[in-house]
């Protein structure tokens, strides 16, 4: 049994205008379960619908959520998460990780990706982990800075 | 903020970021306060970076609104039960 056995994660998605979004969060679910740790999606509509067709036999995914349930539900204390990683490529997505760090108690990591990456991390003035990089096609430099602050 | 459509409101800006729709409240409204993301207000829990600046001008409240791919909206909404319950807080 790992330290991280039995843990949930949240991954907060936002809109899906950037495409590297959906892989890198499947890419999260698959080294989340590799070390014990339940991955919960929570998303727009089509953030979720190309998620979920991406992996339709969720080798990879597992519960996936509308996002404003979700916030409903960790703001109402009925549920909350070991670790958060909130995708953000504008300012909505600093406001849901801003949120995030004041209703969850889960470790938060801001994932900043996206043309406008340096700005967008400069707005997280509260207390998150953030790993910040200009991809938007390619997501193999956010895989490679994701791998080194992963439990 | 999914109960949002079911209120009557008024759009004051849209296109601006989080905190320049915080420094607008500031700028143009007296009575502000400052509440947690997450704050209740018209049944949906607020989004946004901490602290949350409300505005209030008479009985109306002035907030802003996050929407993922839309960026964030600073609405006005007439409600005397929510300007009553920022009324209680300590004033700003």
């Amino acid at each position: 049994m790992t330290e991280t056995e039995g843990k949930t994660a949240l991954l907060l998605l936002g809109c899906p205008q950037v495409p590297v979004q959906t892989s890198v969060a499947i890419h999260l679910c698959d080294q989340l379960r590799e070390r014990g740790i339940a991955p919960v999606i929570a998303g727009t509509g089509s953030a979720r619908k190309l998620i979920e067709v991406a992996d339709p036999k969720r080798r990879y995914i597992g519960e996936v959520v509308d996002l404003d349930d979700c916030i409903d539900a960790i703001a109402e204390k009925e549920r909350d998460f070991d670790y958060a990683y909130v995708f953000i490529h504008n300012d909505g997505g600093v406001s849901y990780a801003g949120t995030l760090s004041a209703i969850s108690q889960a470790h938060l990591v801001g994932i900043v990706y996206g043309e406008h990456a340096d700005e967008t991390a400069a707005l997280i003035t509260f207390p998150c982990e953030v790993v910040a990089t200009k991809a938007t096609h390619n997501p193999m430099p956010i895989v490679v800075k994701l791998g080194k602050v992963l439990p | 903020m999914s109960c949002i459509e079911q209120i009557e409101y008024e759009i004051l800006l849209q296109g601006a970021s989080f905190k320049e729709s915080a420094e607008y409240i500031k700028k143009h409204f007296r009575e502000w306060y400052e509440v947690e993301p997450g704050y209740r207000l018209f049944d949906s829990h607020l989004i946004g970076v901490p602290p949350v600046v409300l505005g209030v001008e008479g009985e109306d409240v002035i907030f802003p609104y996050v929407k993922p791919c839309r960026g964030t909206f600073l609405l006005r909404a007439n409600s005397p039960d929510e300007v009553a319950k920022l009324r209680a807080k300590k004033k700003r």
